[in-house]
């Protein structure tokens, strides 16, 4: 209803102006239709091809792939068939994604709320730039900087002195490697900054200058303004971190080039391992004698489809109805 | 805490300014007038350069922005022009999530799709990176017409233009310069993609040969590159190789950003 309000009517009105005009807007209309079309239809082939080209997988191993701990698309015996479960792959996913969480989001709200709340515009804008320039940098050089800057880095200078102090933790313990799901988390964690940031201070940006204002005229310091600021674009924040798990979740090239590539159900953070992402760029194009080894490896990108699709739905929806309320209120 | 917020800006600058200087300067001892022009030499046999790389990675993204943009940008004439249908409002959401669908997912459906009808190519790489850059280009192109003034619009129909022929000349043209910047950032963003050209153009080291042939591409070569034992050799090629990917991707960015300035919403993509 609302809508029609808005919007004046003179697309009807055209209606009687001419029926060649109309039947010229009309086949516009058909055309863009058409094009745009090309989302759904994108979509729905992708889902079709990867479930049907994963179904040999599915059908063989059913369940338990999810669950399943044996990578093993070479048996040992010929006698044996080969044998595959994700469960250190999803696993691998989950740490390194939720280390790239707690590394990059407090990171990402400093510098929005640096950007949007404490500093001058003009400084901000010069920032920011810079700050989109670390998401334009391609991820396969991210992972080639990881390889041979970052990995020496944090082997020679942080993860002895990690282990000296959080040592009896069972997820710092074991032999120091310098291809490692913690250095995996790192290096997302620096891919999520520019994605969870930008989002973050347009969530700031959008907050209304009253709440600003209330929160002066009662005393607030500079600090307590910025909380009632993130108080106030608490869901939209919410978003833009799911947005960056997102992100995390389907990074590939960097964390297959520093994560060690290893098939482990690891318990400390410091030993290698694999996620979703990086044992399909990995296998892939060498898996082609047994038909249900590529068959597995599809069904690895169907969960990581599946869990990429949910993650992102569910942080657009947040976002979405976050800025809702101010796009309704009009005050942007 | 106002400090702290300023430390993480800081932290978050010196990864990049780390990638900048490392790139720079381990690229520039790999960087000779053959580099740029000689076919690739196996991994471990010194001599060779990247010229195969250059050309594979130029056809392909041109191939895939030969698809991608025209669908990318009609797709974002509908979203703009007919928001208020309700395929609209799904396409839009379902375009948001296609944006985020992880590129390996891509190298994926690009192989189901194409490579296992025609074999490793130029024309399955394209179509994943052209998969890519649509929701892109849509989106952006959405943003742009959206900024377009109403009076503009209203007053070409004031005028008697049919409205199809109102969109496609005064709203596109005020539109342009947005559109042209979603679409030069895309190219950027697909130049530097590896994941789903390993599964679909694979690489090679000649020059290309057909565009059912699988070609090398930049990125590609970047990854084998670090991947190979012989670290005196070819991780100076790696970055050398990244170097000028490096220097394309950020050259496309920059010149846009400065253009173009806050105007449009560059920063979602």
């Amino acid at each position: 209803m609302k809508t029609k309000e808005k919007r004046p009517k003179f697309l009807s009105n055209l209606r009687s102006i001419s029926k060649r005009k109309l039947s010229g807007d009309l086949s516009f209309k058909m055309f863009v239709t058409l094009i745009a079309c090309n989302i759904f239809i994108v979509l729905g082939l992708m889902f079709f091809q990867i479930i049907q080209n994963s179904w040999l997988s599915i059908q063989t191993y059913g369940i338990g792939f999810l669950v399943g701990k044996t990578w093993q698309p070479f048996p040992p015996s010929s006698s044996s068939l080969p044998s595959f479960g994700a469960l250190p792959l999803i696993w691998g996913t989950l740490v390194t994604s939720a280390i790239a969480l707690v590394l990059g989001v407090p990171v990402s709200l400093g510098i929005s709320l640096a950007l949007s709340e404490f500093s001058p515009k003009r400084f901000s804008y010069f920032i920011s730039f810079f700050v989109e320039l670390l998401a334009a940098i391609p991820s396969v050089i991210y992972g080639l900087w990881g390889i041979f800057v970052l990995i020496p880095f944090l082997q020679a200078n942080v993860y002895p002195y990690l282990q000296a102090v959080l040592g009896f933790l069972p997820i710092f313990q074991g032999t120091i490697r310098g291809p490692s799901v913690l250095t995996g988390g790192i290096i997302l964690a620096i891919m999520i900054i520019p994605t969870v940031s930008a989002i973050a201070r347009d969530v700031f940006a959008a907050v209304p200058n009253s709440q600003r204002e209330a929160a002066i005229a009662l005393g607030a310091t500079r600090w307590e303004k910025a909380k009632v600021v993130m108080s106030y674009g608490r869901s939209g924040v919410i978003g833009a971190i799911m947005l960056g798990l997102g992100r995390a979740m389907g990074e590939t090239m960097a964390i297959t080039m520093v994560i060690g590539n290893s098939f482990n159900l690891f318990s400390s953070f410091l030993e290698p391992g694999s996620t979703l992402a990086s044992i399909i760029a990995n296998e892939f194009t060498e898996a082609s004698s047994p038909p249900v080894y590529i068959s597995a490896l599809m069904e690895v990108g169907l969960i990581l489809l599946a869990l990429a699709i949910a993650v992102n739905g569910l942080a657009r929806l947040i976002i979405w109805r976050s800025t809702r309320k101010v796009r309704e209120v009009g005050l942007v | 805490m106002i400090s702290l917020a300023y430390l993480a800006l800081v932290a978050a600058l010196i990864p990049l300014a780390s990638i900048l200087v490392e790139t720079i300067f381990r690229g520039l001892s790999a960087m000779s007038f053959s580099f740029f022009l000689e076919e690739i030499s196996p991994l471990g046999e010194p001599g060779g350069g990247i010229g195969p790389a250059i050309q594979g990675t130029l056809i392909v993204v041109a191939l895939a922005s030969s698809i991608g943009v025209p669908i990318g940008v009609f797709s974002g004439i509908y979203l703009a022009e007919f928001r208020q249908a309700r395929m609209a409002s799904v396409a839009r959401f379902l375009n948001d999530v296609l944006t985020n669908v992880p590129s390996i997912v891509l190298g994926i459906f690009g192989w189901t799709f194409v490579v296992v009808a025609i074999g490793w190519s130029v024309v399955a790489g394209a179509i994943a990176l052209a998969i890519m850059m649509i929701p892109i280009i849509t989106r952006t192109t959405e943003e742009a017409i959206r900024l377009v003034p109403a009076t503009m619009r209203e007053a070409a129909i004031a005028l008697g233009v049919p409205r199809w022929k109102t969109t496609l000349t005064v709203v596109l043209s005020s539109a342009k310069k947005g559109i042209a910047t979603g679409i030069l950032l895309s190219v950027a963003r697909i130049s530097g993609e590896t994941a789903p050209l390993l599964l679909t153009i694979l690489g090679s080291r000649f020059w290309f040969s057909g565009f059912t042939q699988p070609t090398a591409a930049l990125p590609v070569a970047v990854f084998n590159f670090s991947q190979s034992p012989y670290r005196l050799i070819d991780w100076p090629r790696a970055w050398g190789a990244s170097l000028i990917l490096i220097f394309i991707i950020l050259a496309i960015n920059i010149i846009v950003r400065y253009a173009t300035r806050e105007k449009y919403g560059a920063s979602n993509i």
